[in-house]
């Protein structure tokens, strides 16, 4: 469950670092991919590989076609009026996912077969738990050799820490924010399509996967890879053992308790530094 | 070379150049000065596209670039060291450097680019033994000397410097004079270098501007500058 959080958490990040703006639609990235998947996996029968492939790309595009049709063509948003834009798009994303494919739940057998389990010293993980982590290893180990080892990485890295300054080396500074778009909307997918097998998703499960998501990007530090995934997964085991020793009652509200007590005692996030600075344009 | 006319930029409703002109041709050095707020650093950003004038023009090789986008501009061969040095503090020396060959990079001039690294560590050998170091752990003149290096990276016809020598020593000022005398009379750079420290500016330069509250009010060659009384009581301190 964790490793979901810390997938929602760098899609955050991603567009954070790049335009400055919490992209609240981040959840809903992830809803759509829980839905398009459970759709193409068990009502369509595709192949997973392919299921998956189609469906990160799908909700790729839509990133596309909400930075294209919303953010791009105001010519000097201010942040508070683009972060109003993402969550008005998460409302139309909703709204428009319900229209479609109905209020019912969806969800899909596990990747290896229906509720298969590996025994680990007693305790029975289901094996979707595995592809959940492969997944976030797959997306970490790219990510990191993407923002450090490829020109195109480095320059959206030099576009988040100086915007004005990458422009003057001649990196198209717009097209970057597009393709954080893309891009965090690309791992939303990823996490949403594996995980629909454990959770299940309805047309509102992206508020809960983006708040808990948005959660352990703060708790991470606000822009901090490294700190988004550990803070996914810290989040994610405090909910377990608050699912385990209180009531599972309380498991959803843990995520937001950390969020609030993050942002009191230190906004910076646990391994932020410099991000509390930026955290104050709001 | 670069030609500006009667451009008027405003930062909101604040007119801030007021149908300011100046020209730089082919080879020259051309010093800007001016009091702090006059509008110096103003007029480079609006050369770069990052506040277009709202009237006039900005012609640069016979082309009007008045409201190009910055990177359009880049490509064209104009290059700025923004005030301030603006490096890019949690990337390396030379990630820094790469970055600045963004607008030509490809995979077929990979090693042209590679040949630049060793020019910029040839004009600024400081730099070698520091090229796999944070950008934000170098010194404020090692900073001015990446910022002057990234911008070259671009292969710059026209480098535009902004107040390079600010908060630096003297001797190092010095130093970063002298390389820029040497970007001219070796690969033929144009230079506009915009400065408080008019003297030395002007001592190695062709021909010089006066800036007052957004409009040019003296021009003329070097000498002119230098022996003028009015300037040399403002901004010469004699
Ligand atoms: N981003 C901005 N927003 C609003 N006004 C600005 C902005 N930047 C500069 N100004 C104003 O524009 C005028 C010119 O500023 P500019 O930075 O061009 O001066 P300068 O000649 O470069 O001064 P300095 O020597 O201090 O660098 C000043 O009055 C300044 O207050
Ligand atoms: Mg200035």
């Amino acid at each position: 469950m964790g490793s979901i959080y810390a997938l929602a958490a760098l899609g955050f990040n991603i567009i954070y670092n790049a335009t400055g703006i919490i992209n609240f639609a981040q959840g809903e990235f992830v809803m759509l991919g829980a839905m398009l998947m459970a759709y193409f996996a068990a009502v369509l029968k595709l192949p997973l590989l392919l299921a998956f492939i189609v469906v990160v790309l799908l909700v790729a595009c839509v990133g596309l076609i909400l930075e294209r049709g919303c953010i791009h063509p105001l010519k000097n948003p201010s942040i508070l009026v683009l972060v109003m834009i993402t969550i008005a798009a998460s409302i139309l994303l909703k709204g428009v996912t319900m229209f479609i494919a109905g209020k019912e739940v969806h969800g899909m057998e596990y990747f290896s077969g229906e509720n298969t389990v590996v025994d680990m010293g007693g305790a029975k993980v289901p094996t979707q738990t595995f592809w959940i982590l492969g997944v976030l290893g797959v997306v970490v180990c790219g990510l990191v050799i993407f923002f450090n080892l490829t020109l195109a990485g480095k320059a959206m890295r030099a576009c988040a820490f100086d915007r004005t300054a990458a422009s003057l080396m001649g990196i198209p500074t717009k097209r970057m924010v597009m393709f954080s778009f893309f891009l965090s909307a690309a791992i939303g997918g990823m996490a949403g399509a594996v995980i629909v097998p454990i959770s299940m998703a309805d047309y509102q499960s992206g508020a809960m996967f983006g708040i808990k998501g948005f959660g352990a990007a703060v708790f991470g530090g606000l822009g901090n890879n490294f700190g988004a995934v550990s803070a996914g997964l810290i989040l994610g085991i405090l909910e377990a053992l608050t699912a385990g020793y209180l009531s599972s009652h309380y498991k959803d509200a843990l995520p937001l308790a950390v969020l609030l007590l993050v942002l009191f005692v230190k906004p910076s996030g646990l391994f932020g530094s410099e991000a509390a600075g930026r955290l104050k344009k709001f | 070379m670069l030609r500006i006319q009667n451009i008027r930029s405003f930062y909101g409703n604040l007119l801030v150049l007021k149908n300011l002109s100046l020209h730089i041709n082919e080879g020259e050095i051309v010093t800007l000065i001016g009091a702090n707020g006059s509008g110096k650093s103003t007029l480079l950003k609006s050369i770069m596209g990052l506040l277009p004038p709202r009237q006039g023009l900005i012609v640069f090789q016979d082309k009007d670039i008045t409201h190009l986008r910055t990177e359009k501009i880049v490509r064209l061969g104009i290059a700025l060291v923004p005030e301030g040095r603006h490096i890019f503090a949690p990337l390396s020396v030379q990630d820094n450097l790469l970055l600045g060959s963004y607008s030509r990079y490809s995979f077929r001039n990979k090693s042209e680019v590679m040949a630049d690294f060793d020019r910029i560590f040839d004009l600024f050998p400081h730099l070698v033994k520091k090229r796999k170091q944070l950008a934000g752990t170098l010194s404020g003149g090692e900073q001015q000397m990446l910022a002057i290096g990234r911008a070259l990276m671009s292969r710059p016809r026209i480098l535009l410097l902004d107040e390079p020598s600010m908060g630096l020593a003297p001797i190092i000022v010095e130093d970063i004079f002298a390389k820029i005398t040497k970007l001219r009379s070796e690969e033929k750079t144009t230079i506009l270098l915009v400065e408080q420290n008019a003297e030395m500016a002007l001592d190695i330069s062709d021909r010089g501007y006066v800036l007052e509250t957004g409009k040019i009010v003296f021009q003329g060659p070097r000498e002119d500058l230098l022996e003028n009384a009015e300037i040399k009581r403002a901004y010469l301190g004699k």
